[in-house]
C-alpha cells in the first residue's frame, strides 16, 4: 500500500500530464465523430458574447456588400411578385417545395471559419428563438450548412466547407442525386460524389438540394458543375461544384424549420422497428 | 513571487485576447494562421511551478478550442509542449540551464532562437496531426506545420521585442 502511494507521489507530475492528455485526446476524438454534438464549442455565453462584440464592429466594414446582396434579393423577389397576374394577392410560390411546411428564422453569422478541414460558423440566435440541432441554414444565394450545437443565445453551424458534412443533392435538370462533400482544398468548390453514370452531366449544369433530406427543402441552389471526373473504383461520377455562395463573406442567414421533420423521423423509425 | 504570478495571469489573458481578436482572423493565403498565444508557455519562468504550468497550459488550450471549435486539439498540443519544455531547455541551453538565469526576452542568441523554434514546431505538429486526423493527408499536415511555424515565429519574436521591459 505504501509503495503504491510513494509511486503515485513520485510520478504525480507525469500522471497529471497523462490524465490531462487523455482528457484532451478524448475531446478531440469525440469532436471528429459526426453524430455527437461537442462538449467544447463556441455556442456558449463567453465565446458567443465576445464574437458578438467583435462582430458589432466588423459589421461596418462590409455594410456595402451586404446592402448590395439584400437589394439584389429584393429585386429578384419583386420580379417574382410582378410576374403574377394580380400583384396585390400574395403569390403562391411553387419553386421551393414545402414553403408552407417550413418556418424561416433570420439570424446573423458572428464568426466564420474557412481555413481548416472542419469549419464551423457561430450565429447569434439559439434555442430561445426556436433553433434546434439539425436545422438547415441557407442565405439568398444558396445553402450554408446544418445547425450543430445550440445554447440559449447562440448556435454553431457545420459549414458545407467541413470534411464531415454530407448533404443530399441532385442535378436540377434530371433529378439524379448524389452526396455533397468537401475535400478540404478550396473554399470556392465542393464535390458531389456517387452520381450514377447514366446521368448526362455537363459543365455549367446547376446543382440543387435533393428532396431526400428532412433538413433542407427541395431545390435550394448550391452551385454549378465545374469539372467532371470518373471514380476508378466505383465507376460513379465525381463532380467539382463551384458554389453560388462566397463562404468567406457571410452576413445574414435564414434557418429553416421543417415542421414535418419529427413526424417523418417518427414514421421511419417505426418501420425500422418493425423489420 | 506575487508579481510573477500576476505577470503570468496578465500574459495568459492578454495573449489569448490577442490571439482570438487579431491572429485568428489573419488567414494568410487562405489557410495559414499564426498562433503566438503559445508564448505564454514559452515565456513561463524557468524555475516556476511545473504542475501549475501543466494545468495553465491545459486551460489555455481548452479556451482556445472553445473559440476555434476544435474539440480538444489545442489543449493536447499545449500540454505536450508544456511537458517537453524542460527537455527543450536542456537541449538548447545545456545541462546547467536551471542554475542560470535564462531570460528569453534579451537579445536573440542562437540558443534562444533554437528554443523558440523547437517549441513552436512541436506544438504545431501535434496540433495539425490532431486537427486533420487523417494519415492520408500527411503532406497537408506538413505544409501547414511549416508555414504556420514560420509565421508564428515571426509574430512571436515581434511580440517579445515589443513588450520587452525597458532596462534602467
Amino acid at each position: 500500500m505504501q509503495q503504491i502511494f510513494s509511486f503515485l507521489f513520485k510520478n504525480s507530475y507525469r500522471l497529471l500530464f497523462l490524465l490531462l492528455l487523455v482528457l484532451s485526446l478524448g475531446l478531440t476524438i469525440q469532436s471528429h465523430s459526426y453524430h455527437k454534438s461537442k462538449v467544447i464549442s463556441s455556442a456558449n455565453f463567453l465565446t458567443g458574447g465576445i464574437y458578438q462584440k467583435v462582430n458589432n464592429i466588423n459589421e461596418y466594414f462590409n455594410l456595402k456588400s451586404q446592402n448590395d446582396e439584400l437589394a439584389f434579393e429584393n429585386a429578384r423577389l419583386k420580379a417574382l411578385l410582378f410576374n403574377t397576374k394580380d400583384s396585390t394577392k400574395l403569390p403562391e410560390i411553387d419553386t421551393i417545395k414545402g414553403v408552407k411546411k417550413t418556418d424561416v428564422i433570420i439570424s446573423k453569422v458572428i464568426h466564420n471559419s474557412y481555413s481548416k478541414h472542419e469549419n464551423y460558423l457561430t450565429i447569434n440566435n439559439g434555442s430561445k428563438d426556436g433553433i434546434k440541432q439539425d436545422m438547415g441554414v441557407i442565405n439568398s444565394a444558396g445553402i450554408i450548412g446544418i445547425v450543430d450545437d445550440v445554447s440559449p443565445g447562440y448556435a454553431t453551424v457545420i459549414s458545407i466547407l467541413n470534411v464531415k458534412s454530407q448533404i443530399n443533392a441532385k442535378l436540377k435538370k434530371s433529378n439524379h442525386f448524389g452526396s455533397l462533400v468537401w475535400n478540404g482544398k478550396s473554399t470556392g468548390f465542393v464535390q458531389l460524389i456517387d452520381v450514377p453514370r447514366l446521368a448526362g452531366v455537363r459543365k455549367g449544369d446547376t446543382i440543387v438540394t435533393g428532396g431526400q433530406s428532412h433538413i433542407f427543402p427541395e431545390n435550394i441552389g448550391i452551385g454549378t458543375i465545374e469539372k467532371v471526373y470518373t471514380d476508378d473504383e466505383t465507376n460513379y461520377y465525381t463532380l467539382d461544384i463551384k458554389l453560388f455562395n462566397d463562404m468567406t463573406n457571410l452576413g445574414y442567414v435564414y434557418i429553416i424549420k421543417n415542421k414535418d421533420r419529427e413526424e417523418i423521423i417518427q414514421l421511419e423509425s417505426k418501420i425500422k422497428k418493425d423489420e | 513571487m506575487n508579481s510573477a504570478l500576476l505577470m503570468n495571469i496578465a500574459r495568459f489573458i492578454l495573449l489569448l485576447l490577442a490571439q482570438v481578436l487579431i491572429f485568428n482572423r489573419m488567414d494568410l493565403f487562405g489557410f495559414v494562421n499564426p498562433f503566438p498565444y503559445i508564448l505564454f508557455i514559452i515565456l513561463y519562468p524557468v524555475n516556476g511551478n511545473k504542475t501549475g504550468l501543466l494545468l495553465a497550459s491545459f486551460f489555455l488550450g481548452l479556451i482556445m478550442d472553445m473559440f476555434w471549435n476544435s474539440g480538444g486539439v489545442h489543449a493536447a498540443a499545449c500540454l505536450v509542449l508544456a511537458y517537453f519544455r524542460p527537455s527543450i531547455f536542456k537541449f538548447s541551453f545545456g545541462l546547467s540551464y536551471e542554475y542560470q538565469t535564462v531570460k528569453l526576452n534579451d537579445s536573440l542568441t542562437p540558443e534562444r532562437f533554437s528554443f523558440i523554434l523547437i517549441a513552436v514546431v512541436i506544438h504545431h505538429f501535434t496540433l495539425f496531426i490532431l486537427e486533420i486526423f487523417k494519415l492520408s493527408s500527411i503532406l497537408d499536415i506538413l505544409v501547414r506545420t511549416v508555414l504556420s511555424t514560420l509565421f508564428t515565429i515571426i509574430t512571436s519574436i515581434i511580440i517579445i521585442y515589443l513588450i520587452k521591459p525597458s532596462k534602467r
